[in-house]
């Protein structure tokens, strides 16, 4: 029987169909006793990821609070959150492996496989496939995929709560958009060269405006009270 | 039509992240001082109860009320600030926190103070990278400034306030699952009661409010509950950020009135649907709230208008759907969101959101029978309020309403798509057919 560790942890439960989930199919290994908690003695960590970890556990009135803090400083570290990583969560925290393995299997931006160390978000929730973001979706993916970019991981995403700048991305943590199709092959490029994606489009850019924010700048249209107000108008209610 | 801007009044002004330019527009300084030392909590708890402030999130609860809900004692109390915003199509927080962080901090050192908690998390979405840095570099400038920390502006009241990132779940936007987020657990809801306010974060008494209902409490403290009632209307007072998203030419954020007609925010503020199409439908309150119709755009947007038209006002987005838009592929992007954030934990939702996808990719490629339409709608009366928190419903709600006022649609599309395939076949059998006479005839 091939041992199916309960620290590798899987994919989402929540994504895709189960049938392509790895590991869904393969037997626990009932003989063997269930990972316990670590001994710190047998588990080495790196002496950074330990310090952010038992800082995270200070915040709290309860360590538990830290594990998603924690693993996301794992993930980090790691590229992902990989067994190792679990385990040395595991050793830090003084919980079981399952334990973790069970939050980091739960969130989305918890990668419990090797897909990329950076990552690109597409949103293509409601909002933003209403403005056509499946097909930047896919025009990403294929733009990276000509250029052979590497260690990125570029999926769907939920709404990012950018909708304003629908379609969008999140590129490791910076938003830019909205983006077109064109747009694609300046992304793929700038991820393989590491460079910043669409610089002066990303929502924390100094001068972002978004495009009919410039076409037609809302205080014009808005009136002499309602741009900034220095006693609201008792009229407006 | 205009904006009454009070949240976001100054939200242009440059470097406002930064507390020296926040306290030079009045923020913090005397208006917290007065806050913290010359109300006693119950006072500020009556004002916010007077101002009929309701919550931003999606419940609209009065605010008031929720913070006198919170027991009196020396137990360990709670606030947490729910900035977990998931809602599709739902964006005004991020403005807020992204631009006006202290505003929410004074928020939530005023409401602590108000209902008796000493320790004080914000929970922001993993998403929002940029958002949270913001957030906790203006903490840190609070805890220096001794606007958080202990004995406060020598009030003797005492704050810590810790921003905790997520990870990625919408489901904890769900103050429950936001708790159990916040304890280090998967996100999962759990079953009221003891509602939090009991018996929330570690067992203790715990306000939850949204990013929007607290940053509105210094502003309702400083000049009062009538001041604030000047915006509005009886029932659904003050003002909103409205977050206006979708086929209109100016999506963005845009804080009105209360009870201003919906046709004055998609089309006077947001600049209408694109040149020569029509509103087809709209979500008046994110993608959970049933959606509206053309003849609805003359409703005032309060919460009561909203719920009266058979929706609700929820968090207050508004998800504009223009003709142009194919009602069963909508339903379907829908449906594949909440599938994928069910959380698992209770079969109405985990069961009832995975067949819904289904039966939509059917009728979408063509492989369904009108009876599938029942199927679907029964699939959805079966999820409405048989699970353990909002999330089935707030796919069953919308979905049920696109069947509802758009069923002929569902019907064509199956009978377009049916006809393809039948068309597809008979081309398949003539092919055969041909193929095998001329078998025969050469033979």
């Amino acid at each position: 029987m091939s041992p199916t560790p309960l620290d590798q942890g899987h994919p989402g439960p929540m994504s895709g169909r189960p049938s392509r989930l790895r590991g869904w199919d393969e037997p626990a290994d009932l003989s063997k006793d269930p990972a316990v908690i670590p001994d710190p003695a047998e588990i080495d960590v790196p002496e950074e990821l330990r310090r952010e970890i038992e800082e995270y556990m200070a915040r709290y009135p309860d360590h538990h609070s830290a594990a998603l803090p924690a693993l996301g400083a794992a993930q980090r570290y790691h590229g992902w959150c990989s067994p190792l990583a679990i385990q040395q969560v595991a050793a830090v925290m003084r919980v079981t492996p399952a334990y973790l393995s069970s939050v980091a299997t739960f969130y989305d931006m918890l990668r419990t496989e090797p897909t990329g160390r950076r990552y690109v978000y597409v949103c293509t929730s409601v909002s933003c496939c209403l403005r056509k973001a499946k097909d930047v979706y896919d025009a990403i993916v294929e733009a990276a995929r000509a250029l052979g970019v590497e260690d990125v991981d570029i999926r769907e995403f939920e709404c990012l709560g950018a909708c304003d700048m629908a379609p969008m991305a999140s590129v490791d943590g910076r938003y830019v958009g909205p983006l077109t199709k064109s747009d694609a092959p300046e992304i793929a490029l700038a991820l393989k060269e590491g460079r910043t994606v669409l610089p002066g489009r990303g929502l924390e850019d100094p001068d972002f405006r978004l495009p009919w924010q410039d076409a037609e700048p809302r205080r014009a249209d808005d009136g002499p009270g309602a741009a900034s107000p220095t006693s609201p108008d008792p009229d407006a209610a | 039509m205009s904006e009454t801007r009070v949240l976001l009044e100054h939200i242009d002004v440059p470097d406002l992240h930064e507390i020296e330019v926040y306290e030079r527009l009045g923020g913090y300084g005397a208006r917290l001082k007065r806050a913290l030392t010359e109300l006693e909590p119950e006072q500020l708890v009556a004002e916010l109860e007077a101002s009929g402030l309701r919550g931003r999130g999606g419940a609209g609860f009065s605010m008031g009320k929720k913070a006198s809900f919170i027991p009196k004692g020396s137990m360990d109390k709670y606030l947490c600030c729910n900035a977990d915003e998931s809602e599709p199509g739902t964006f005004k927080d991020r403005l807020i926190m992204q631009r006006n962080p202290h505003l929410l901090i004074e928020g939530i050192i005023t409401a602590a103070y108000a209902a008796g908690a000493n320790k004080a998390f914000i929970f922001i979405r993993g998403e929002y990278v940029h958002q949270a840095n913001v957030l906790e570099r203006a903490v840190a400038q609070a805890y220096e400034r001794g606007y958080l920390g202990e004995d406060i502006l020598g009030s003797g009241f005492s704050l810590s306030l810790v921003v905790h990132r997520g990870q990625g779940a919408y489901i904890c936007g769900e103050e429950t699952g936001l708790l159990d987020a916040l304890e280090g657990k998967r996100g999962h809801p759990r079953l009221k009661p003891p509602f939090p306010a009991n018996q929330g974060l570690y067992q203790g008494p715990t306000l939850i409010n949204n990013v929007e209902t607290l940053s509105n409490v210094p502003i309702i403290i400083e000049r009062g509950a009538d001041w604030y009632r000047q915006f509005g209307t009886e029932t659904s007072p003050g003002t909103k950020i409205v977050s206006v998203s979708g086929n209109v030419q100016r999506p963005g954020n845009y804080e009105i009135s209360l009870g201003i007609p919906v046709r004055e925010i998609i089309y006077g503020l947001a600049g209408g649907p694109p040149e020569g199409r029509r509103v087809k439908c709209f979500f008046p309150g994110g993608s959970s709230s049933p959606v509206l119709l053309e003849e609805h755009l003359d409703l005032p947007y309060t919460f009561e208008a909203m719920a009266e038209a058979g929706s609700m006002l929820g968090s207050g987005a508004i998800i504009v759907v223009d003709d142009s838009q194919p009602i069963v592929p909508l339903a379907l992007r829908l449906a594949q969101f909440y599938r994928h954030e069910s959380c698992g934990k209770c079969s109405p939702c985990r069961e009832g959101t995975g067949w819904t996808v289904k039966l939509l990719s059917r009728i979408d490629s063509g492989e369904a029978t009108p009876m599938d339409i029942e199927l679907l709608a029964s699939i959805q009366e079966n999820i409405k309020g048989n699970c353990l928190c909002v999330l089935g419903d707030s796919m069953a709600m919308p979905v049920s309403s696109m069947i509802r006022h758009f069923r002929h649609e569902f019907e064509e599309h199956i009978e377009r798509a049916r006809e393809r395939s039948e068309l597809a076949l008979a081309t398949a059998v003539g092919a055969e057919e041909l193929a095998a006479s001329d078998w025969s005839g050469s033979a």
